[in-house]
């Protein structure tokens, strides 16, 4: 057993896995203060980078172009509050995760229409291949800056939920949507920080995952194994987001190389959901989120 | 409010649930601790109490929902262990639910229709045809649905969806798909909650009715004293859990105990 | 249609309770039959049967089958593309190696297998409810396309990694026109959604719909959560499959397991959506709104330019209207087009007076 190889496996798994950790964590944020699934979360990431993809190929500078990236995402974030959420405000969760699947596929063909779909190259300055050498096992350096970055988004937003008053507020609203209406808190304006939020979380993940993969369509796909992510860190908590992901990103890469070897390969394309299968049947509400009571 | 209702003297008890020390908790809260109870056949019991004196847990208890921690349940002199909650109904039980759990897809007709469901077989394959007992048990059962719609005197909107009723429609709409079970057993959850007075007449008329013509037992939780008086065979008083008094109408409202407990002791 | 429903009383619930009470109703079904089976064939050239009527069929069949689990059932699901490649692969796998099996008896045989992985794979249903379930049947999704693309045995080792349909008879007339093979997929699609709407009806129907509304008073009513969604799932399951196989052996001919992924789940669910949940007619409705669409944009585009747009422009302007729908049929109507029809068949009831 090549110990050295599984570590360079293991490690780039838990480093992908970080990936998916800043994607879920817009679904978190989001699930938390208005409890809607945003399955757009996906399209919000892709358009976040298309856009800062575009500006930067037509030679905006860097800070310019993160800052009109900021706003667009800002504004995208208030139409969807004001043409969708608030008109499903009562329904079901199946109809709201419907909606932001037809969110999904609007904000794709948007995207693609005005800003083009052959692949963005968006290159960050950062070396792609360069790699640590630990032992006998390779560390991608890209990964590495995306993990910090990554880390760096959680602590930012940990502080920011646990110090700020719209931090606080957000979290009232997350706990009870009544109560936190009757000590006057303005639920439109919250959700709207809310998206906002969630919107440049996705302007993050964006930017990372398209200096990796390049930008395309592919990464709404991808993105979509964000919902694995949060069944097996449960949907209401930040840290079982992070830590989903890094399960999910590590069993992934594991199960495709020494499974794979058996099996045949792709597996990596089913491993996730089956994991968050097994895990809705055992602990349905995740490893860290809130058990759901049903009353009568 | 005044309300005719039977004199019960019958020559034999017929015990038809006994609930005999029981003792349910949730978690470290004690929702009934022992708690002795008998349902004699053919009576109308009402289950009493302050705000949160344990009387959901009891119906729940009674109907099979929960099971008691500590003690035993009896139903027709036999001991009844864990049910599956799909095997209550099959067993007798049938209850109305306090927040309206109609089927909001669909009419009234269809609601009360679907409580006949345990009276139905399956055959998706006569039923996919609509072809001899496939159509046959639709017409049968229709025509036993249209009885309770006459019943309960809801002709005029049998076909309206539920969705769409006003509120003491709805209640009744909910009682006529218990009904539709033909149950020995029916447990009331507040029937009277949110009605206007002739509501409350209308909904007391049709409990005695059902007692009556059909000879259903009933269970009910209800607030309004002036209903628990004037319906009621027996009472049960519930105050934190444990059974303070039990009894006629008329033995009860005048227990000291029951009148603390409304009123607030010292 | 203005028509008066006035003056049909019926004098017995077993008129009542007939599949179209209403006589014009029973008129205009028949005309509608008597249109697809009689008229059409006469009317139609090849190009319309071939890539658009019976893609509009097969499809509505596949809709139909979701329409059973979601609509009916209320139990979301993602994986109605690995339903349908199901049926597909089983029914192929059984006629390349049983020769002697008609066609019909493999279509057949590719529903009950892929009823029998539908049932599997809504197991989970017993445990988690609503859009938690709807990740098992991503599971399933991904999981279907990955084992018939691995490993060779599902397509006969074929290099390619596709199926090839066998050609289909029956008693020795080949089917082998588009006029023949619109005649089959109409005769299968019409059977099959007289059953489901018969089922609908039924007690197996309402019991889907109690478990949909509120499972908990289902169960309060005796109503086996277990067996109905099992059910549910198994009844789709074999739609879908039987729509599967209509679509590998008469729409394309030639079938890779790519052809049954993520985003053939997400089209039929879409039709559904803005079909209307929950009726049969729905399944139509969306199944036509999603395949005249594309080219109602195509033919409006080279009119509006005057040249034809890219095919990728439209393929984007697609997604947003598709996506736009869905939002907007879940804000003002989430019974879909089937329920808009309906409305307007009351307004036009009391036309013209508003109430």
């Amino acid at each position: 057993m090549d110990w050295w190889f599984f570590i360079e496996v293991f490690m780039g798994g838990l480093l992908s896995g970080v990936m998916y950790s800043l994607v879920a964590l817009g679904f978190v944020l989001i699930f938390k203060a208005s409890g809607v699934f945003n399955f757009a979360q996906g399209a919000m990431v892709l358009f976040a980078a298309l856009t800062f993809v575009r500006l930067l190929e037509m030679g905006v500078p860097i800070l310019v172009t993160t800052a009109i990236t900021t706003g667009v995402m800002i504004l995208l974030a208030i139409f969807i509050e004001r043409v969708m959420l608030r008109p499903l405000v009562n329904q079901d969760l199946i109809i709201l995760f419907m909606a932001t699947i037809g969110l999904n596929y609007f904000i794709e063909g948007f995207a693609q229409l005005i800003w083009g779909s052959h692949v963005g190259v968006l290159d960050l300055g950062i070396d792609q291949y360069a790699a640590f050498e630990i032992g006998n096992a390779l560390i991608n350096k890209f990964d590495v800056w995306a993990a910090l970055i990554a880390g760096g988004l959680v602590l930012v937003l940990s502080l920011f939920f646990r110090y700020t008053v719209i931090g606080r507020a957000l979290r009232a609203v997350a706990d009870d949507h009544q109560a936190a209406l009757s000590v006057g808190i303005p639920l439109s304006t919250i959700w709207i920080y809310v998206w906002s939020t969630a919107g440049l979380v996705a302007l993050v993940a964006g930017v990372v995952w398209g200096s990796k993969l390049g930008v395309q369509f592919a990464i709404s796909t991808v993105a979509l194994k964000a919902i694995p992510v949060l069944i097996i860190g449960g949907f209401t908590s930040v840290p079982g987001a992070i830590i989903g992901g890094l399960i999910v990103g590590c069993g992934e890469k594991l199960a495709e190389v020494y499974l794979g070897a058996y099996i045949g390969y792709g597996i990596e394309n089913w491993f996730p959901y089956m994991l968050a299968l097994i895990v809705l049947m055992i602990r349905p509400e995740g490893l860290f989120g809130e058990k759901i009571i049903e009353r009568v | 409010m005044r309300v005719e209702s039977k004199n019960k003297s019958s020559t034999k008890i017929e015990v038809l649930m006994d609930i005999k020390d029981i003792s349910l908790s949730f978690g470290g809260l004690k929702a009934l601790q022992d708690v002795s109870l008998q349902i004699q056949k053919g009576e109308i019991l009402a289950i009493i109490g302050p705000n949160g004196a344990g009387k959901s847990s009891m119906l729940n208890v009674i109907s099979g929902i929960y099971v008691p921690q500590k003690g035993e349940v009896e139903w027709k002199g036999k001991l009844r262990k864990k049910i599956a909650p799909h095997d209550i109904a099959r067993m007798g039980i049938a209850r109305t639910f306090q927040n309206i759990a109609l089927f909001r897809g669909m009419t009234a007709l269809e609601n009360i229709l679907t409580g006949r469901n345990i009276l139905m077989k399956r055959n998706l394959f006569l039923e996919a045809l609509y072809l001899g007992m496939g159509r046959k048990q639709e017409e049968e059962h229709r025509q036993k649905a249209e009885e309770i719609i006459d019943f309960l005197e809801i002709q005029s909107i049998r076909k309206t969806p539920v969705a769409r009723l006003p509120y003491g429609l709805q209640k009744r709409v909910e009682l006529g798909r218990a009904l539709a079970l033909e149950p020995e057993l029916l447990l009331l959850d507040e029937p009277m909650a949110g009605m206007n007075v002739e509501e409350k007449e209308d909904m007391c008329r049709f409990i005695l009715d059902v007692n009556e013509q059909f000879g259903t037992t009933i269970v009910l939780i209800e607030h309004d004293m002036g209903v628990v008086m004037d319906i009621s065979d027996r009472v049960a008083v519930l105050d934190y859990g444990i059974k303070i008094a039990d009894g006629t109408p008329d033995e009860v409202r005048s227990e000291q105990k029951v009148i603390d407990a409304y009123l607030g002791a010292g | 249609m203005i028509y008066r429903e006035s003056g049909q009383f019926k004098t017995t619930y077993k008129t009542d309770q007939a599949i179209l009470p209403i006589f014009q109703d029973r008129v205009a079904m028949a005309l509608l039959m008597l249109f697809a089976f009689v008229v059409i064939p006469f009317i139609a050239n090849d190009y319309w049967l071939s890539s658009i009527l019976i893609p509009f069929l097969a499809l509505s069949l596949a809709a139909l089958g979701l329409n059973v689990l979601t609509g009916y059932a209320g139990q979301i699901s993602l994986g109605t593309a690995a339903f349908m490649a199901v049926g597909a692969f089983a029914a192929y796998n059984l006629q390349v190696r049983v020769p002697e099996i008609p066609f019909l008896i493999a279509f057949i045989w590719g529903g009950l297998c892929s009823a029998s992985i539908g049932i599997l794979f809504g197991l989970p249903s017993l445990r988690i409810k609503g859009f938690y379930l709807a990740v098992a049947t991503l599971a399933a999704q991904f999981f279907i396309e990955w084992l018939l693309t691995n490993f060779g045995w599902f397509t006969n080792y074929d290099s390619s990694g596709v199926i090839t349909a066998p050609p289909m008879g029956i008693l020795g007339f080949a089917i082998d026109n588009p006029l023949s093979k619109y005649l089959l997929v109409l005769t299968i699609v019409v059977l099959c959604a007289f059953a489901v709407r018969n089922l609908a009806r039924s007690e197996i129907g309402r019991a889907w719909m109690a478990v949909r509304d509120m499972d908990i008073a289902a169960e309060a009513i005796g109503i086996n959560l277990m067996k109905t969604k099992l059910i549910a799932f198994g009844v789709s399951s074999f739609l879908c499959g039987l729509a599967g196989a209509l679509w590998a052996y008469i729409v394309l001919g030639t079938v890779e397991p790519q052809a049954f992924d993520i985003l053939r789940s997400f089209e039929i669910l879409f039709m559904v959506v803005i079909g209307g949940l929950g009726s049969v007619s729905g399944a139509f409705l969306g199944a036509g709104f999603m395949i005249l669409l594309p080219i109602l944009l195509n033919n409006l585009g080279s009119i509006i330019t005057g040249s034809a747009i890219s095919t990728e422009t439209i393929a984007h302007i697609e997604f947003m209207i598709f996506g736009a729908f869905i939002i907007f049929f879940l804000i003002v109507e989430p019974n879909g087009l089937a329920r808009l029809w309906q409305i307007a068949k009351e307004k036009l009831r009391l036309w013209p007076f508003p109430y």
